[in-house]
């Protein structure tokens, strides 16, 4: 399953909902304001750390960019484009948003 | 592959219709389709024609209204949620109308996938 | 023109649809507002979920009263959800006791899940639809 989270961990609980029941093998992919947890320093860094075990953390690089970020990503997270979004959600055969 | 959107926030308050929106013309770029555009709650909000942002940034509408027109996507505004914030026929963009929630079913049961954008 | 008067999409195509209610009521309007899509989709023949979690489980509380907001009260539209033939509700245990809130509080049976028991119900879904 592919889950989109779109909101700030600092803001909402939406990151961690979604990490608390995505299943082992799903991918992650942050978008908008949840870019900002993939970067180093924020205080969510070390739950994505840990779920990097079972899980596969993208995160959006137009939105990383919009914010100044681009340069601060998590080891292990995949930043995508666009295309990388559309290919995320073909490649898996369900999806779900965290709002 | 066929994709279906569902957008739940109006435009400039969220970035929901902007992701969207990129969202969908990349699918169209490579090679999807993308059949409809489902707004529900504030979402319907997109769809007015009498919106006016300043020259210098995005149109969120009118964007909405060319990307439809050029490649045929039916974007459709939930009556119950647009009787509810006094959007109505009169008022919608090119491109837009209004319809039952039955159509964001519809999306589900028949495209490959459906994806939310919301808050 | 009445969005109850639509029927199923003919296709015969039925996929497991679940919908995702993470919201408190009446602060926002999504709960009300998702449970018009829910009411909808019972027309269509598809093999129906609700997800209750995080702050959705208070959606299902006893005991709303909201004459001192002047807003609708649709909490019972829950009850009535069993003769649309929608009676699959999940809420997730640790939503609950993070509320404490037993099953006792809900005004509807609902099916109590584990974390590892709603994982799998949520990655077994073809369509999901959060609000």
């Amino acid at each position: 399953m592919l889950h989109i989270v779109n909101k700030s961990a600092s803001e909402r609980s939406s990151l961690d909902s979604c990490l608390k029941l995505a299943i082992k093998g799903s991918a992650v992919l942050l978008i908008e304001d949840a870019v900002y947890a993939v970067t180093k320093g924020n205080t969510a860094a070390a739950k994505i750390q840990a779920a990097q075990a079972d899980l596969k953390i993208y995160a959006l690089g137009p939105d990383l960019a919009a914010r100044g970020m681009a340069g601060r990503v998590l080891d292990g997270v995949n930043v995508v484009d666009y295309g990388g979004f559309v290919d995320l959600v073909a490649e898996h055969s369900n999806c779900q948003s965290w709002l | 592959m066929q994709f279906g959107i569902l957008i739940n926030e109006g435009p400039y308050n969220h970035e929901a219709s902007d992701s969207a929106y990129l969202f969908a013309r990349t699918a169209i770029e490579k090679g999807h389709t993308v059949p409809r555009v489902f707004f529900y709650h504030d979402g319907v909000n997109n769809s007015t024609r009498m919106a006016e942002p300043p020259q210098d940034d995005r149109n969120v509408t009118q964007r909405w209204s060319k990307l439809a027109e050029e490649h045929g996507i039916d974007l459709v505004v939930c009556v119950a949620a647009a009787l509810r914030r006094g959007v109505k026929d009169e008022l919608l963009a090119p491109g837009f109308r209004i319809s039952g929630l039955g159509q964001l079913v519809e999306m589900g049961i028949q495209y490959d996938r459906l994806v939310t954008f919301g808050d | 023109m009445s969005d109850m008067d639509m029927e199923d999409d003919g296709s015969g195509i039925v996929k497991k649809f679940m919908f995702l209610n993470r919201k408190a009521p009446h602060g926002t309007v999504y709960a009300l507002e998702g449970l018009e899509v829910v009411l909808i989709t019972a027309a269509f023949d598809q093999d129906v979920s609700l997800v209750f979690t995080d702050d959705g489980v208070y959606q299902l509380m006893k005991g709303i009263d909201t004459k001192g907001i002047e807003v609708k009260d649709f909490s019972k539209t829950y009850r009535a959800l069993e003769g649309y033939d929608i009676e699959k509700l999940y809420v997730d245990r640790s939503s609950m006791e993070a509320r404490g809130l037993t099953e006792d509080d809900l005004i509807v049976d609902v099916t109590v899940m584990s974390d590892d028991e709603m994982k799998s119900l949520m990655a077994e879904q073809d369509v999901v639809i959060s609000f």
